[in-house]
């Protein structure tokens, strides 16, 4: 059985050519970057390449990119920068649909004392940007809003309110994790001062992340230890996935252009086709303004982990913001934020895709989802 | 990925007895779409009293699915009274086990079979109605009496456990305390065990915290030092307060004196030996 993976916003393949890339720095050249002799000089040298790599996906200057072990270690470094290097501010804003790697971190803070604002949103999801405003005061040390949500895909206006958080002098963070790679993030443009990426979710491995700081932010670090990172991050470099991260994100910029026509093509047929061949179904999110490679729709009445395993047994790969399948009692926090109905919330199902994504997949789950909805509908004491 | 039983995915996958039952004379229906399940169990009945078919309609997770067939197979066949005496625990064990955050399927497909069979004899509906018991949890409707019973039934100890087999709790979490009282005059204790988050005490500025803990030092870890051990502060920067400490003991007087700057001043606070 072919397996069907459209669960990219989860985690991705790694690209073939990040593979190749990385490989000889596990045996060949297992130098330490930071020492004197040339068998380690080369090694420091394809970590400034790779950073030099990354540093192009975001239009950004290499000085400014700090590797880190993930997205999660990415956004903790953030978050305590601000705090620490500004004691005297103790209010935090954020909204209300982040990843957990965020909300959590807060919930943390604000356990510490901290106030905290969780930004809300609208029915499709767009950022409240009226109670945004209200929210910026004197008192805030950091605004940390993700650039794209992993649920629904929507895309905020960053670039805005990066822009209303600076006229106050306010440090502006973005949890990029979803956005980067996918679309285009240019930091000359986006006065964003901190921006975190993970390096699984763009065809690098796991277990490598990236914070971008920029230039000028005062910074203090969350991993204390040796001088690596220009005393950044302790930690002697995880130099085979920094190698990865590197290509990934040179991957990245080459198939960008792919990402906005193929993929995003590829998404759109998916979702109409799905729509128009399921009734009572729905999209939630903002069709406007969202990734290229994602779409959330509800089935009425139907359960989302009993979709999830039917999709399994078909080899199909999906996530669902139903209850069940986090182990959790209630639906995901960023449906119930959108105030998506219940009988629609439990029946959630995320297709994401990637640019390894075929219309033959497409047209499989084409095929085969709609049966689905249909057995379990038929199973189901709601039938309206 | 949850870890379900062949049985459980087999009936998943094939349920037996799926769909409304036309000749039915018995209905019970559980649950509700704000939930995330619900059951409705049909029974044929016969006059003198056994059950002679069954049929479900169940909108819910697989194992929400898996529990209403193996209950229609269970019960088919068996006298009414019999099948009152059944509990969730039958329907666990012959799907050879769910995990514990879907125990709560179990839970409800026995109460669509009472339900089904106080329909049968012209009583009313029970579980979510408050005649029996008072309501509990708000968010998923549960009262005092299903808690009880499922305390007693499954030997729950826990609050946690409350919520895995009858989703008490699970939402808002307004309740818990509430079944953290009835959890502890079931198990004939004052008090449940539950982890009550630490309530966070003010926050203090760098200044006022580096204060205290001068004022902590002095006061308090100066006095129970032995011969020989000393300790002084290098820096407080934020939560983070670093000492040097003279003893044999290095890492146990620095966990203690940890313990006691949380006590004392501030929860999130993390001592560093230099």
């Amino acid at each position: 059985m072919q397996t069907v993976y459209l669960d990219n916003n989860a985690t991705s393949a790694i690209a073939p050519e990040v593979r190749e890339a990385m490989l000889p720095y596990f045996s060949e050249f297992y130098g330490n970057p930071s020492s004197m002799y040339t068998f380690g000089g080369i090694v420091g040298k394809k970590v400034a390449e790779a950073r030099e790599q990354v540093a192009s996906l975001f239009h950004a200057d290499a000085s400014e990119i700090l590797f880190t072990s993930c997205g999660s270690e990415s956004d903790n470094t953030a978050i305590w920068s601000a705090i620490m290097t500004q004691p005297e501010k103790r209010h935090i804003v954020t909204s209300c649909v982040e990843h957990p790697a965020i909300l959590n971190v807060v919930e943390y803070w604000e356990h510490q004392g901290y106030r905290v604002t969780r930004v809300p949103v609208d029915d499709l999801g767009r950022m409240d940007l009226d109670a945004y405003a209200a929210a910026l005061t004197a008192d805030t040390a950091l605004v940390s809003v993700m650039f794209a949500n992993n649920e629904t895909g929507n895309l905020f206006p960053i670039a805005r309110m990066a822009e209303m958080a600076k006229e106050k002098g306010i440090l502006f963070h973005t949890d990029a994790v979803q956005a980067a790679g996918k679309i285009d993030i240019d930091l000359t443009r986006l006065p964003i001062d901190m921006l975190s990426v993970s390096g699984h979710k763009l065809h690098a491995p796991k277990g490598i992340g990236v914070l971008y700081i920029r230039k000028g932010i005062i910074f203090r670090p969350f991993l204390r230890g040796g001088h690596q990172e220009r005393g950044r991050r302790a930690g002697t470099e995880n130099v085979p996935y920094i190698v990865g991260m590197g290509v990934a994100a040179d991957s990245a910029v080459r198939n960008m252009g792919e990402e906005q026509t193929r993929v995003a093509a590829l998404r759109d047929r998916l979702e109409s086709g799905l729509l128009a061949s399921i009734p009572q179904s729905r999209v939630n999110g903002d069709p406007e303004h969202r990734l290229p490679n994602t779409t959330n729709i509800s089935f009425k009445n139907v359960e989302g982990e009993a979709i999830l395993l039917m999709l399994d047994r078909l080899g199909i790969c999906a996530s669902s913001g139903s209850a069940c399948t986090s182990g959790s009692l209630e639906p995901s926090h960023v449906l119930r934020a959108m105030q998506v109905p219940f009988n629609y919330a439990h029946g959630s199902v995320r297709l994401s895709l990637s640019r390894y994504s075929t219309a033959a997949e497409i047209d499989y789950v084409l095929k085969e989802l709609p049966p689905v909805i249909a057995t379990l509908r038929k199973l189901s004491p709601f039938k309206d | 990925m949850w870890e379900y039983t062949q049985a459980v995915h087999d009936h998943f996958l094939h349920p037996h007895n799926a769909g409304p039952l036309k000749d039915a004379n018995a209905v019970g229906e559980v649950g509700s779409l704000a939930c995330g399940d619900a059951l409705r169990l049909y029974l044929k009945i016969s006059d003198a009293g056994v059950i002679e078919k069954a049929g479900f309609e169940t909108f819910g997770c697989a194992s929400a699915i898996a529990s209403s067939s193996v209950l229609t197979d269970i019960v088919i066949g068996m006298p009414v009274d019999e099948a009152l005496k059944l509990t969730n625990k039958d329907i666990v064990e012959r799907l050879g086990g769910l995990p514990k955050e879907k125990m709560h399927c179990s839970v409800m497909g026995q109460e669509a079979l009472e339900a089904a069979i106080r329909n049968w004899r012209g009583e009313p509906p029970v579980p979510h109605a408050q005649e029996i018991g008072k309501l509990v949890c708000k968010c998923f409707g549960v009262t005092d009496a299903q808690i009880i019973r499922t305390i007693r039934e499954n030997n729950l100890t826990t609050v946690e456990e409350v919520t895995d087999y009858t989703k008490a709790g699970g939402g808002c979490g307004e309740c818990l305390d509430k079944i953290a009282e009835i959890l502890a005059t079931e198990l004939g204790k004052k008090k449940a065990e539950r982890a009550v988050q630490a309530t966070a005490k003010p926050a203090l500025t760098n200044v006022q915290r580096m204060q205290a803990v001068m004022r902590v030092i002095a006061q308090d870890v100066t006095a129970d030092l032995s011969t020989g051990e000393a300790v002084e502060l290098v820096d407080v920067d934020g939560l983070r307060v670093t000492l040097a400490i003279t003893s044999q003991k290095q890492e146990a007087l620095r966990q203690k004196i940890e313990a006691l700057f949380r006590e004392k001043i501030e929860d999130g606070i993390v001592v560093e030996a230099r």
